[in-house]
């Protein structure tokens, strides 16, 4: 298309055109850059987990418990393990707690009750973590006498709740209003419409909400400090103090040993493999369903 | 059922000529509409008394009477806004969903009263179904779980039962023969109109005495449209149908009674005219309702 004929067709709003067609493509590019300034940081994380994880992953690392300090070799199946535990208890103990407060907020919590409910997630979502371990701390272990990985699964369920529950809570929303009008017409109560409708519409949501938990827990060593501790044996004992792999990274990246911080590396990369594995899984055995349609 | 040739009508949403508008005096305008339009001896399925409904202090309905004839179809017609949609929902107690809703009058569902004390509102909606404006399958079920999910809520666990009565259903509906080689699609992979008689079977496997039909094609095209007019005239065969629509020829074809509803000067919805199809829409008796329904208002 020639300019002349442009300027026909467009008549005089050429120059509103141009202008726009220019801001256009400021803010398309000012987008792109803050793409890529957001994506920079998590390449460079990967980067330096992969090269720096990689050359202290072997066979021992995943089947030796540790050696005692300064004696390289050995691995951390007990710090693996003992993750897995502490966290699918914490998941154990916390989803369905969270799954329930965000069903009563969405559905039953448009009153004073809910409101106070809501405040009561949204102030427990800000306490920050090693407070969290410290509760549980006065809580449990100080009463019980020992540390156990059972009260660092009751920290990270603390952790974990807000979390779920305010994320179950926005997609029960999301919820047309149509399918639950569809479902009362049928002759449906509401606890069954909830139960049968509304819950499995949302479920992809949800499932969604407890992998951002989960991502954030299995991180956190903090609330695990005073609550399951650590332990330097293999141990699967819940009354126990317990290993896992955040605390073994902070031990082992702020340790002496230079083999301690090659496996301090391949620790942060086995943490996010198995983070990013489960999550894969999980959308891979849910994510095919119908999502939520608007 | 008589042939109309009808100029198109209005849309619906656009403001009413002052002339329309009523001013004062409801009651005394409205006092003309006979609840009782079908031959002394017609079987009743539904009989509205008198009927108001409120959104918190706003009244949207007023003072309704009309009585429904078993195994026929009868509309619902009127401006947008006049309260059919509100109307139709105190019939099923739906309206109670909404915030502060309130009811007056009495509904006799078979001589029954729906709002009796102690009546389960999910009991009345098994009896009186529901079709919405908008398709609305469950977006997680399959074909044959979104026509067998009243079927569950009602309790019915026996298989082979369940399976007969959807296909029942669906041959009902109209829509087996293009859903039986896959029932177990998704409800939602169906196209627009092939959803809606998905909700019919829907509506229809709990065997509903009386089936609303809230303007059930005003998303479909003209050909899914007549396709869910057909049906309903053999549904009629079965079920008591109350149909709301905007659109004049399709009450025309599909109706065998006609209620025209206006907002008075209160706000609220009133009857002005409640007869035949026929009659209605060959001789009004009221002005108001020639105006509508010719789309000449004036
Ligand atoms: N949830 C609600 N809350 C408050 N007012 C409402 C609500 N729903 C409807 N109304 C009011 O009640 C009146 C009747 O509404 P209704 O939906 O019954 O009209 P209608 O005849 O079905 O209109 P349409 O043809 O556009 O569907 C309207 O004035 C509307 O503003
Ligand atoms: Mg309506």
């Amino acid at each position: 298309m020639t300019g002349q004929e442009r300027s026909t067709f467009l008549g005089r709003t050429e120059g509103l055109y141009r202008r726009r067609k220019a801001f256009d493509r400021v803010m398309t590019g000012a987008m792109a850059l803050a793409v890529v300034l957001a994506v920079i940081p998590l390449a460079l994380i990967l980067f330096y987990l992969l090269r720096n994880g990689i050359p202290g992953l072997s066979w021992d690392f995943f089947t030796q418990d540790p050696n005692r300090p300064g004696k390289p070799g050995g691995g951390v199946r007990n710090a693996i393990v003992g993750s897995g535990i502490i966290v699918g208890m914490a998941l154990v103990i916390g989803v369905p707690v969270a799954i329930a407060c965000g069903v009563f907020l969405s559905e039953y919590g448009q009153n004073r009750m809910g409101a106070f409910v809501r405040f009561l997630i949204e102030v427990m979502a800000g306490i920050p973590s090693i407070t969290v371990g410290l509760f549980i701390y006065g809580l449990v272990v100080a009463n019980q006498g020992h540390f156990s990985a059972f009260a660092g699964s009751l920290a990270l369920a603390i952790l974990l709740v807000p979390i779920v529950a305010r994320i179950t809570e926005e997609m029960l929303l999301l919820v047309p209003r149509s399918l639950r009008e569809a479902s009362y017409a049928l002759g449906a109560p509401r606890w069954r419409t909830v139960l049968r409708i509304v819950m499995p519409t949302a479920l992809p949501g949800i499932i969604t909400g407890v992998m951002l938990g989960l991502s954030r827990i299995a991180g956190e060593a903090a609330p695990l400090l005073f609550t399951a501790l650590g332990n330097q044996f293999y141990t699967t004992d819940i009354t126990q103090p317990m290993d896992s792999l955040p605390r073994r990274i902070y031990v082992y990246a702020t340790g002496p040993y230079d083999y301690w911080h090659e496996q301090a590396w391949a620790m942060s990369l086995v943490l996010v493999g198995i983070i990013l594995v489960i999550s894969l899984a999980v959308r891979a055995l849910f994510g095919s369903r119908v999502t939520v349609r608007q | 059922m008589t042939h109309l040739n009808l100029s198109p009508v209005r849309p619906s949403d656009e403001p009413l000529p002052d002339m329309l508008r009523e001013t004062g005096g409801a009651s005394a305008e409205f006092a003309h509409a006979a609840p009782r339009p079908m031959p002394e001896g017609t079987p009743i399925a539904l009989s509205a008394h008198n009927v108001g409904a409120w959104y918190g202090s706003k009244k949207a309905i007023s003072g309704i009477s009309m009585e429904i004839a078993k195994n026929a179809v009868t509309a619902l017609i009127g401006p947008s806004g006049c309260g059919k949609s509100t109307y139709i929902r105190c019939f099923n107690r739906m309206h109670e969903f909404a915030p502060h809703a309130r009811v007056e009058g009495t509904i006799l569902l078979e001589g029954a009263d729906v709002y009796a004390p102690g009546v389960d509102p999910a009991r009345v909606r098994q009896r009186v179904g529901m079709v919405f404006q908008k398709p609305n399958p469950f977006p997680t079920m399959s074909v044959v779980e979104n026509v067998a999910a009243g079927l569950r809520f009602m309790g019915v666990r026996n298989r082979a039962e369940i399976s007969d009565r959807v296909e029942e259903a669906l041959k009902l509906a109209a829509l087996w023969d293009e859903v039986k080689s896959d029932l177990k699609k998704p409800g939602i992979a169906l196209s627009g109109g092939q959803q809606q008689r998905l909700c019919i079977a829907r509506t229809i496997a709990v065997e509903p005495e009386v089936v609303l039909m809230d303007e059930p094609c005003s998303a479909l095209d003209p050909v899914a449209t007549l396709k869910i007019e057909d049906l309903m005239r053999g549904l009629a065969e079965r079920y008591t149908i109350i149909i709301v629509t905007h659109n004049m020829q399709q009450a025309a074809r599909v109706s065998d009674y006609t209620a025209f509803l206006l907002m008075a000067g209160d706000g609220a919805g009133h009857l002005v005219e409640y007869r035949s199809t026929a009659d209605i829409f060959t001789n009004p008796h009221d002005k108001r309702t020639e105006d509508y329904i010719t789309g000449r208002f004036g």
